[in-house]
């Protein structure tokens, strides 16, 4: 019997969290929670989704120390590859445990927000894969900006779905599929892509995404018979940032989150000049978690900024709202030329093409290499391929 | 106050600040008994198309909650007002804060769409003290303990929503509609609105059970193309029609 009401602090991660849903949804959204608290801990389930992770994701992804980089900065430098994930980023782990959980929900069709099409790609590879019909919200803007992703969405069968409602972005995105799934729940799962929204997302995405950090916290033991004096990771939602920082919140390791800078800390009207929610935003309710948001005085949420469209978000997880509040994790910002830096850099000296989005973290450990320590995990959340049109029009300008 | 009640919802704003006041003065006199007065948001979930375009024209035009406040207490009718809006604007503004406000400017009763019970605890004290109603909402797929729960924890009246999905016109009036306003336990008014846009689903969902009905797309679509007279036929009709509705509730047997 599953419960119909329920304890808010249950929720939360202190005072962030929750659920901040309209009624129709409340319903949907603690049938994945109840479904999800089932499977956590079932063999079966575990066993199914550490056989696609191994056979079909490709993973362990190594952990690769690299010497030039290493060289360069005066310390032991490793990178966490998730840029080898099949599909060429992280979101695939979280991506797989969520269709996993849909299957045995007995849902047939998934839905889905992309901002940079990274998430969207993810959720159109398993829909493929285990019998989805997949339909993807992504903003006009960012269809026009990520023309490569939609095609391979299309390829493997989802249906784009171009949002044109306010900034026709992520954050647009992310209310149109909540609309669909208003109307849509008795056989539609909304395949939440970061560690945010209303619980048990930010939950259950950094529990899929945790074995990042678990697998690193075993490579980095055997290659160094240590743990690491820091981990820098960047941050839009937080997916990748809580999957590696998770399994080390107990040890005594520097978190580093990198947010976008993106053209500074200022903001026009309706416009933040960043996506640095930890860093500029403050407390509000968005998606359906209260967390760190980027908002004007009344409370209208601002568009974002930032040159990584899987950065480009006006709001955080919530557990990294926390876990910053606690001192935890230290909020840190990479602009656009940062990041571009960490991007050029990370491939002229390792031949290894990041996402632009973890470049920003690259960049930022270019940039203040004293932070690290002697030894440092920077997680390379994704491959830069898709970023490759995105740079060039920039350095053209 | 007597019931049938015809609940009408317009976007604060929109098309203009300056227009609200009038628009509230004249639905009042067209016929509506409770006027449930929007405030928009950059990021309205629960709405559909309708209703987010007349939140984004309302923000274009310069609406914000301190004009929004303005434009309420300017709205001087002898119906009471009705804040419908976010929580993170109540949440930027401070409960407390936004309360007094409230009060001040006449509204009687919030509802807050995207906030639950579970997470309403401190608005639902502010509200108290103010003296304002924090009204809940219900839906056709909220389960019947759950229900039970939220009907006991609004107060003024419960927001039936009639169907699945966001605001926004629609042809028909389900079997489902009726059903769930059937299972709604008694004790409060019980207002229905999602959908209903002509007379007809007006008296429908009368008919059906609900002590209110609210019309809020059909009403923005209006205002949208300018069509403020048709605005004022349509919320005529509508009362009329409910009206009739009432007394077919408990026809005299022969």
């Amino acid at each position: 019997m599953i419960s119909q009401t329920y304890d808010a602090d249950d929720t939360k991660f202190g005072r962030y969290g929750g659920r901040f849903v309209p009624e129709i949804l409340m319903p949907p959204v603690m049938e994945v929670a109840e479904a999800y608290e089932r499977l956590r801990t079932s063999q079966d389930f575990r066993a199914d989704l550490d056989g696609l992770l191994k056979s079909f994701a490709g993973r362990p992804t190594p952990l690769y120390h690299a010497r030039n980089l290493s060289r360069k900065l005066g310390r032991q430098i490793y990178l966490k590859r998730e840029d080898l994930v099949h599909g060429g980023a992280h979101k695939l782990n979280n991506t797989l445990g969520q269709a996993l959980v849909a299957k045995r929900m007995g849902k047939t069709r998934l839905i889905a927000e992309t901002g940079a099409g990274q998430h969207g790609v993810a959720t159109a590879i398993v829909g493929a894969n285990l019998g989805f019909d997949v339909q993807v919200y992504m903003g006009e803007v960012d269809i026009k900006r990520q023309k490569m992703n939609v095609y391979r969405m299309e390829l493997m069968g989802a249906e784009v779905i171009p949002v044109r409602s306010g900034s026709r972005t992520l954050k647009d995105a992310i209310n149109e599929a909540f609309r669909d799934w208003a109307a849509t729940f008795d056989h539609t799962y909304y395949l939440f892509g970061t560690a945010a929204g209303p619980h048990p997302y930010p939950a259950m995405v950094r529990d899929f995404q945790s074995v990042i950090g678990r697998e690193a916290k075993e490579q980095i033991r055997e290659a160094d018979g240590q743990l690491p004096e820091s981990i820098a990771a960047c941050v839009g939602g937080g997916s990748n940032a809580m999957g590696i920082f998770a399994p080390f919140l107990k040890d005594d390791v520097r978190l580093i989150a990198v947010e976008a800078g993106g053209r500074g800390r200022g903001r026009t009207e309706r416009t933040a000049d960043n996506g640095a929610s930890l860093g500029c935003g403050t407390d509000g309710v968005l998606h359906g978690a209260l967390t760190r948001i980027l908002q004007d005085p009344f409370g209208q949420i601002l568009e974002s900024y930032s040159l990584a469209a899987g950065l480009d978000y006006p709001g955080v997880g919530p557990e990294l709202a926390y876990l910053t509040e606690k001192g935890r994790v230290i909020p840190r910002m990479a602009d656009d030329k940062t990041a571009l830096r960490g991007f050029r850099e990370l491939s002229s000296l390792e031949g290894i093409i990041p996402a632009l989005e973890s470049a920003h973290a690259v960049g930022y450990a270019l940039q203040n290499p004293e932070e690290l320590g002697e030894m440092a995990i920077i997680n390379i959340s994704g491959r830069g391929d898709k970023d490759l049109q995105t740079v060039m029009e920039y350095e053209n300008l | 106050m007597k019931k049938p009640l015809l609940i009408v919802y317009i976007c604060a704003g929109d098309p203009t600040p300056e227009a609200t006041p009038d628009l509230v003065r004249r639905l009042a006199r067209a016929g509506a008994d409770i006027i449930e007065l929007g405030l928009p948001h950059s990021d309205p979930v629960a709405d559909g198309p309708t209703i987010q375009a007349a939140a984004q024209r309302a923000i274009a035009a310069g609406m914000n909650t301190d004009i929004y406040f303005k434009a309420a207490a300017e709205a001087d009718v002898d119906i009471p007002k009705v804040f419908m809006g976010y929580y993170n604007m109540i949440y930027a503004r401070g409960l407390e804060r936004f309360v007094r406000d409230c009060a001040s400017s006449g509204i009687t009763g919030m509802i807050v769409p995207d906030l639950p019970p579970e997470e309403a605890g401190p608005l639902q004290e502010a509200s108290r003290s103010a003296g304002v109603d924090l009204i809940f909402l219900a839906a056709p797929n909220t389960p019947q303990e759950r229900l039970e729960m939220i009907r006991a924890q609004t107060s003024g009246f419960l927001y039936l929503v009639a169907r699945a999905g966001v605001t926004g016109a629609r042809s028909d009036i389900l079997q489902g509609t009726r059903d769930f306003i059937a299972r709604v336990p008694q004790g409060v008014p019980r207002a229905v609105g999602f959908g209903i846009s002509t007379p007809k689903q007006a008296a429908e969902v009368i008919r059906a059970g609900a002590d209110a009905a609210i019309v809020g797309s059909a009403c923005v679509d209006l205002i949208a193309r300018g069509e403020i007279e048709q605005l004022m036929q349509l919320v005529r009709e509508m009362k009329e029609a409910i009206t009739e509705a009432e007394k077919d509730k408990n026809p005299i047997v022969c």
